[in-house]
């Protein structure tokens, strides 16, 4: 009875969203821990190790301020991951995505289910970091929840990011330069381990067009109270990354698969 | 089920299917037949709407590709080249997630998951990891896996490559079931005996084009000499220039064998008495002696 609202509405990319989440249940505890041990480890080392030595940053503590980057750069990596390593396989290694083309799917379902699935990953890492920092004490009420539409999409911008390079990609080494050139350095630019505000204006000029950047500002702006400046500039720019994201992936795709 | 008129398709340039047309009727399995790149493939993925061609038209199962392609291949069943079985999931979990693409909800896949199963031999894999099986029993399950949306049309590519011949003669044996139950077949090999043994038409592809197409008994009849005398031994190309051309139709001689191509045996069996250095294998003609002729000795890479 589901099957007309999925045909009528184009929703067939649910189809790969179900798949990838019937692979996850099985693994999933292990892999939940994955997602949160990383980021736990840095604000619990980081924000109490390092915050000691910290002034307060804009009136809050140290490891609140990192907490609400830490936020960010979890569902960032999250997305990430999914979008390039995970997704590259099912495109090559286990060609999945050409079976699924064989039945009555297209490449644009696959990528827009895949886009879709990373970015689910990405809110469960966000949401993750919000527990972990309700536990601190870090946050309190209900208000900070209004953060998990921004983690969606924040998932949505860098998991249409991601599976450009894995529709670009030959092989896994590709993605080092992803990282390496775009990733790493989008961390230190976009104001997570400290203010943007202590970087050389020409840096943070190039900080200013990233997405985590705005990611990271609508974060603490969400769940600890920071006034934000532009909240829907933002807002607009991360679904900005995420849709030219997506649409693009869904071109190259086309391209790679129905040569 | 399947009409091809006047496709073609080029890669950078490079004309690969050049204007071949085919039909292929329900309940009848059809066999595309050619040296690797002859366009084979190429032309399976353009009737499946896989690869947009650059003329010709195509209709399957009465749909028009690839206007129409992804209802098309709702209809249709694919057995792929390379294994893209999911390795995450069970055997049985393969069929169900399989199904949920075609819109076919759980609790139907899971009343035809033990139909299936039984059709590739694998009911006692239900549960089973995919890398605990053969390569005989993942082809046998990517086959079952075709079938999950009860297609009436089947396109299998290269469907035993690779395989042993145990494995093979059980996939023969599941593709006769198929086409018994009426359902039409079609399918690429460079296997001749399979062809011969499985299609009740073949086209033979070369440099993408079609140059025969015909049953295949009546393809060896029409095209060669009904007796193939295999020649080796010291002393086969003087014997392959000198004597044999007096008592054989055509003689190619190809390394150290000579291939003597007779409508009568006895008169160069006969001759060859005299040369007890050589050795002869005497057998009746078959389709890679057709596909040889028609498509040349050259290797293809």
């Amino acid at each position: 009875m589901t099957e007309p609202l999925i045909e009528r509405f184009h929703l067939r990319f649910l189809h790969v969203v179900g798949r990838n989440f019937l692979v996850w249940r099985k693994l999933m505890y292990a892999s939940m821990l994955g997602n949160m041990a990383d980021p736990m480890i840095y604000l619990v080392g980081l924000g109490y190790g390092l915050g000691a030595f910290m002034p307060t940053i804009d009136g809050m503590r140290y490891i609140s301020f990192l907490a609400g980057g830490m936020l960010c750069y979890s569902a960032m990596n999250s997305a990430t991951f999914e979008a390039l390593y995970s997704a590259f396989s099912r495109l090559k290694a286990q060609r999945t995505w050409e079976g699924i083309i064989h039945a009555p799917m297209t490449a644009a379902d696959v990528v827009i289910g895949e886009w879709i699935w990373a970015a689910l990953k990405a809110t469960l890492s966000g949401a993750a970091m919000l527990i972990a920092m309700y536990v601190l004490g870090l946050v309190h009420g209900v208000r900070p929840l209004s953060v998990m539409p921004v983690v969606l999409l924040i998932g949505l911008a860098f998991s249409g990011l991601g599976l450009i390079m894995t529709s670009l990609a030959k092989s896994y080494e590709f993605f080092i330069f992803y990282f390496t050139l775009v990733i790493t350095p989008m961390m230190f630019l976009s104001g997570v381990f400290y203010p943007r505000a202590a970087l050389p204006p020409v840096i943070q000029a190039i900080g200013a067009v990233l997405p985590l950047t705005h990611g990271a500002d609508l974060a603490r702006g969400l769940t600890l109270g920071v006034p934000m400046a532009h909240p829907w500039l933002d807002v607009l720019v991360l679904a900005l990354y995420a849709t030219c994201g997506v649409a693009l992936s869904v071109r190259l795709i086309n391209r790679r698969l129905l040569k | 089920m399947l009409q091809v008129r006047g496709l073609r398709k080029s890669y950078s340039g490079t004309e690969v299917v050049r204007g071949v047309s085919f039909g292929v009727a329900a309940g009848e399995c059809f066999g595309l037949l050619g040296p690797n790149g002859a366009g084979k493939t190429t032309t399976l993925r353009c009737c499946l709407g896989l690869t947009r061609s650059d003329g010709g038209t195509i209709t399957l199962a009465g749909l028009p590709v690839p206007a129409a392609a992804r209802e098309a291949r709702a209809r249709t069943g694919v057995c792929p080249q390379f294994d893209n079985l999911d390795p995450d999931f069970t055997v049985s979990e393969n069929l169900v997630v399989y199904g949920r693409y075609f819109g076919i909800g759980r609790r139907v896949m899971l009343e035809r998951v033990p139909r299936l199963l039984e059709f590739a031999g694998l009911e006692d894999k239900a549960g089973a990891r995919l890398d605990t099986l053969s390569g005989g029993m993942k082809r046998r399950l990517t086959l079952a896996r075709a079938l999950v949306n009860d297609p009436q049309i089947i396109f299998l590519d290269e469907p035993t490559t690779g395989l042993d011949p145990q494995a093979r003669h059980l996939i023969w044996d599941r593709l006769k079931s198929l086409t018994a139950s009426g359902r039409t077949l079609i399918l690429t090999t460079h296997f001749m005996d399979e062809a011969e043994r499985l299609c009740d038409r073949v086209a033979i592809m070369d440099r993408g084009s079609l140059i025969a197409e015909d049953a295949p008994r009546k393809l060896i009849s029409a095209q060669i000499e009904p007796h193939v005398v295999e020649i080796y031994g010291d002393g086969v190309r003087d014997f392959a220039r000198d004597i044999a051309p007096r008592h054989a139709q055509r003689v190619e001689l190809t390394g150290e064998t000579a291939f003597c191509y007779c409508r009568d045996t006895a008169p160069l069996l006969e001759a060859l008495h005299g040369y007890g250095s050589l050795r002869a294998l005497s057998r009746a003609a078959n389709l890679e002696d057709v596909f040889i002729k028609l498509t040349g000795r050259d290797i293809r890479d």
